[in-house]
Order: C-alpha cells, then structure tokens, then sequence
C-alpha cells in the first residue's frame, strides 16, 4: 500500500507537521509554567531593548561631584519610594563606586539575556552540524566526533569554561566562547539520536533513491525532523549558560568593569556583603528571576511538544 | 556481572585518555614562552635552554606526551609556579576540603531531596507537591554564590545574636588546631612526615573528629560546613527531588504497584519496599551526574566562604597564571569525575539487571 502511492507522503508529512506544532501551542497555551516562564522572558526583552528608557541614570557614571546629587558616601541604601522614603533619586541605592545600581542592574538585562542567547545559538549550530554529521556519515567520522564529545563531557563544565577562559584570556567574548564549547556536545548527542532514528525510514530512502543529495535530505527532512528536542533543550540551556556566564564574571573572568552585567556588579561589592547586602541582593536576584523565566518556559514547552506526554 | 564491569572499564580508559590529551594540547595553546613564565622576564637563553632540557620542552610534542602521561601516571604533575611546591603535594593538602564540602552537600541533597520528591509523588496535587514543585524551579534558577552570600549575611548577620547564628567563613573556629589521628594514635611521633595518604584523610576534619572521639571538634566543623553545603547542595537537591518524584509518580501507576494494592498490601510496604526500590534507580543516576555540579559548586563557594580547596585555588592560580597548577588540577578533578560516573553506571548495573545485558 505504502509503495504504490509514493508522491502522497509528502504532504501528509507536512499536514501532520503542521498539526503537530498547532498542537504544541495550544498545549503551551494550557501550561501555567510556560505562560509565566514567556511573561517574564518578554517582560526581559523589553526591559533589555529599552534600557535606556528603564534605567534613570547612566549605568557607568559616577555620581561623584554630579549636580543635584546629595553628594553622600557611595553604597548609598536603597531609596524605595513604596517604603516611605524621601528621596527617590536612586532606587537600589548607589554601588561602592557611586553608580547608580538600578540602573546597571536594568543594562545588565542586556549583557545576559544576549549572553545566554549567543551561546546556545552557537552551540545549537555547532553541536547539530557535528551531530547530524556523525549519525549521517556512520563509521569513522561518527566514531572520533562522538568521542571529542564524551571528553569534553568528562569535564565540570564549568571547569572547562574555566580552563578555556585562562588560555584565551579573561572577556566577556572569550567566556561565551568557553561556554559554547561545553554546550556543543549536549546538541550532538541530541541530533544524532535524532539522525539515526530517521536515517532508516523509508521516506529517506525514498528520496536517496530519487538521487536528491545528501545536503537536501539532511536539510528538507533530518533537521526539521530531530529540531523539536532542540529546541527544548536549547530554552533550559539559555538558563544555565546565563548561569555560568555570571559565574565566570563574578570570578573574574568573564565581564570586566565597569560592564554593567550581573556576576561581575556580585563580585564587585562581595567583600561588602555585611554592610551593604543590597549591592549583592539585587544583581542576584535578577539572575535569579532571568533563569526562572527559561526554565518554565522549557519545562513547559517539554511538556507541550512531548507528545508521549500529550494530555489527550 | 565481571564482564559488564570490565565493558565499562575499557568504555573509560579511552575518556581518561583524552582528558589527558586534551589538557595537554590546553597547556601547550597557552600564549607565551613558558620558560619566561616559570622563571621570569629575566631569564637568559642559556638558562631557558636548560630549562627545556629538564623539562623534556626540547622534544618533540609526540615525546612531551609520552613525558607528560608517565609522569602523571607515577603521580608526578609537576611544580606550582605560584608555591613552588609539587602539584601532587598541594592537592593532598587542599582536596580534603573540598571533598568534605562536597560529601555535607550531597548529604544535604539527598537526605532532604528524596523524602521530599517520594512524599510529593504520594500526595501528587497537593499543596505540598505544588510547594515542592516551585521550590525546585526556584532551587535550580538561583547562582550558588548568590545563594552563598544570601545565606552567610542571613545566618552570620540578621540572627547573629541568636541559637541560629552560623560562622561565615573558613573550616574551624581560628586558633583550633586539632590533633591528626595518625599521632593521637601514635602510629606517628610529632615531627614525623606521614603517608600521603593519611595525612589526606587527617585534614577532613570530620572524619578525623569522629577517628580521635573529638566531638568538640566535630560539632564545630559541622557548624562550619552548614552555610557551605546548603548552598552547594540546593541546586543538586532541587534536581534530585524532581527526579524523585517523577520516578515515584510513574512506578506508582504501574500495573505491579496495583496488584501490590488489590492483594491487601499495607500502603507503606506498596509504597516503601515495592514502589521505591524501583523509582530509586533512575535517581542514583541524577546524584552521579550532580557530581559536576558540586563541583562547580566547590569552586565558587569555596571563594565565598573563605575554604582552601580546590577550587579556590584554582581560581586563585588563574589569576595568577599559575598553569601547571591549573593543568594538574583540572586533570584530576575531571579523572576524578570520569571514574565517579564510572561507579554510578556500575551501580546501575547491579541494580537494574536489564542494563548489565543490553
């Protein structure tokens, strides 16, 4: 039967394709986890893109000899304005540097989020090309590929982010780049059992047998095929990448000063911890709250596009 | 059972392998002449050349490897350029507390994590298994040294005057200098330079309270571990409590756990010996792979609570170029790393038949 009528595959493929992602977003919509993971993701993104706008003040000027400014010690408390306080010109107070903490706090919405996003874009991309590649091709290429990966596996990793942060040099850019590495091979494995549970089926032996090259069949059939495990690992991994991002700043090696980003203004004003907690609170607090966002987003789109899970 | 065990075992030796290599190609990239970096900006070249002569730096890179792999298979990872003191050496001296910090943290994490996930399976829907649900998705999203300070101005600033009050900072309280077991047993007089690996096993000062029958010494280096271990244990214990209770929860709907029911089991015994066993497994795995996490864990809270460990050191001798250090370190840790996975996957072998012959 399934011979005989060989053109009809194609669109019931992409009739079922089409169905199942209409699925995924209504399921999505019934899931509270990924209605508020995106409600405070979207909140994020404004607040990101118009920072400016947000933040009341320049996040790396000195308040020091600024006119209107009280002209008070740096590490101000913070002014919260619902609790009864006067002086509302600094919300989150002044850091030990006499900036204003809000509104580095709010630029540092920028840093992570394009932190996060960046490196597992780029790990998504490297890890499924290598990944795609190795269950494809079989044999020798998947064999030394898969091994890199366990290797790089073997490593905390964080301490190969480390590791790779001290060869290449302290920087924001050098620790994405360590923090890439060690996502690539959670994508690899993933794309690669994908592969290999496709590679077989009859729709892509039909089309090799059609003579379409490799490069179409991975593109047209394999990735759209192996994306959705992708990407629900890709939306939990933003959370941690935004995680180690901050750990490697707050150890110094990520962000440098005066770059308003959320580990680097933590380990700034660590040693003042016991006279001013508020320095500390509030950076980790919104690191806290970013990562929150991607993880129920994830959680509920695992939920959603899992249709061993689907509620029927 | 002995063939799945050695399966495993050649699985491994290839990983340490590259590990190795890895980190060998790692010290090799770093930018810089080493013999500039070990001896300093002064050095001659006649003084550089027998450097790379000592050093086997003068061979070619196929050479270095074969040095470089022997010397760390007789435990020999080279000198510390920041304490010109044997890597081998300083690691005696420092794994000790960190590995104590994180045997307190994953004790926190599974004492706490299990009966909390098994509990929220049982009463699936209740408020109690919402409560745990957010708990853990807050537990996970929250950067451990963000967690480490929250906690040390919580416990050593606003309950300062209080029975709660926790030392922030370092491993005993200054001044204490307990008594290492070697001597207070007299296997060793004082002055006299013990095993290496005694002396390791003398500085968890846990262990070594329980081996003197020093509990002065062990409530006080409990109190010092608290803040620690809560915050390196509380993203492994939010993941463990999640995967317990998905576990429970789908054990429980399994066809044996009804028939366990309809024959008039009591429900501790359905849920306690016929349930768990099997919901377990999937957890010892979770807790194999939360060794990474306590790991890192250790090297940023270690920097908080003032603890000389590993990890501390390691992100001191970054700053520090120390590369040999870093190099040593590294490798060991993720060795280290490499076989703990490989006793976890053992484990779940002899747990679960089925793996074992696949």
């Amino acid at each position: 039967m399934e011979n005989s009528e060989p053109a009809s595959l194609a669109p019931s493929e992409n009739y079922r394709s089409a169905n199942l992602w209409l699925e995924a977003l209504r399921n999505l919509r019934h899931s509270p986890s990924a209605l508020i993971g995106s409600a405070v993701i979207g909140a994020l993104v404004i607040i990101a893109v118009f920072a400016p706008a947000f933040a009341t003040h320049d996040p790396i000027q000195t308040m020091i000899g600024v006119p209107g400014e009280t002209g008070r010690l740096p590490s101000k408390p913070p002014c919260i304005p619902l609790l009864g306080c006067e002086e509302p010109q600094h919300i989150l107070g002044l850091d030990l540097n006499a900036r204003d903490l809000y509104s580095r706090v709010i630029f540092g919405t920028r840093t992570s989020l394009s932190v996060g996003v960046i490196t597992i874009s780029l790990s998504i991309l490297v890890g499924t090309a290598l990944g795609i590649s190795a269950g494809y091709m079989g044999g020798r290429v998947d064999n030394v590929i898969m091994r890199l990966m366990d290797v790089v596996l073997a490593f905390p990793a964080l301490l190969l982010a480390i590791s790779i942060v001290t060869i290449l040099g302290p920087g924001l850019t050098n620790a994405l780049l360590g923090i890439t590495i060690t996502f690539i091979p959670q994508y690899a494995r993933l794309s690669r059992a994908s592969v290999l549970s496709i590679k077989e089926q009859e729709f892509i032996i039909a089309e090799q047998a059609l003579g379409a090259s490799p490069l179409r069949i991975v593109l047209a059939h394999i990735l759209p095929n192996a994306i959705t495990p992708i990407i629900v690992q890709g939306t939990l991994g933003v959370g941690t990448a935004i995680l180690d991002a901050a750990a490697l700043s707050f150890l110094g090696l990520g962000a440098q000063p005066p770059t308003p980003e959320w580990g680097q203004i933590l380990s700034e004003s660590r040693n003042y911890l016991f006279t001013s907690p508020h320095l500390v609170f509030f950076p980790g607090f919104a690191i806290m709250i970013t990562v929150l966002g991607f993880n129920l987003l994830g959680d509920g789109m695992r939920d959603a596009l899992d249709p061993r899970l689907n509620r029927s | 059972m002995l063939k799945f065990v050695l399966r495993r075992l050649t699985f491994s030796i290839p990983v340490l392998i590259g590990i190795l290599l890895v980190t060998f190609i790692l010290a090799r990239a770093i930018p810089g002449d080493p013999c500039l970096a070990v001896l300093g900006e002064r050095a001659t070249e006649e003084i550089c050349e027998t450097f790379f002569r000592r050093n086997g730096l003068d061979q070619p890179l196929p050479a270095q490897l074969l040095i470089y792999m022997r010397n760390f298979l007789g435990g020999d990872l080279g000198d510390s350029l920041r304490f010109h003191r044997p890597v081998m050496e300083l690691l005696v001296d420092r794994l000790p507390t960190t590995v104590e910090l994180g045997f307190f943290a994953l004790l926190f994490a599974i004492s706490v994590g299990v009966p909390v996930g098994v509990l929220s399976a049982y009463r699936h829907k209740s408020a109690l298994d919402v409560g745990t649900m957010i708990g853990a998705n807050i537990g996970v999203s929250m950067p451990v040294f963000w967690l480490g300070l929250m906690l040390a101005y919580l416990f050593a600033v606003l309950l300062k005057d209080t029975p709660f009050a926790l030392p922030p900072s370092g491993r005993l309280t200054p001044g204490a200098n307990p008594e290492p077991f070697y001597l207070v047993a007299g296997w060793y007089a004082e002055g006299e330079e013990p095993l290496g690996i005694l002396r390791f096993f003398s500085r968890i000062h846990t262990l070594n309270a329980v081996l003197t029958l020093n509990g002065e010494l062990l409530i006080d280096a409990l109190r010092h571990l608290i803040l620690p271990a809560v915050a390196v244990g509380t993203i492994p214990l939010a993941i463990i409590a999640r995967m317990s209770r998905s576990s429970v929860l789908e054990v429980l709907n399994q066809d044996y756990v009804r028939t366990a029911r309809a024959k008039g089991l009591r429900e501790h015994v359905v849920v306690g010996k016929h349930a768990l066993k099997n919901a377990m497994l999937p957890v010892i795995t979770v807790i194999g792979l939360n060794f990474g996490l306590v790991i890192s864990g250790a090297v940023l809270t270690e920097t908080i609570f003032s603890l000389t460990g590993v990890g501390r050191t390691l992100v001191d001798s970054i700053t520090s170029r120390d590369y040999t250090l870093v190099q040593g370190f590294t490798v060991v840790i993720a060795a280290g790393f490499v076989i703990i996975n490989m006793v976890v996957d053992i484990l779940y072998g002899y747990l679960d038949p089925r793996i074992r012959f696949n």
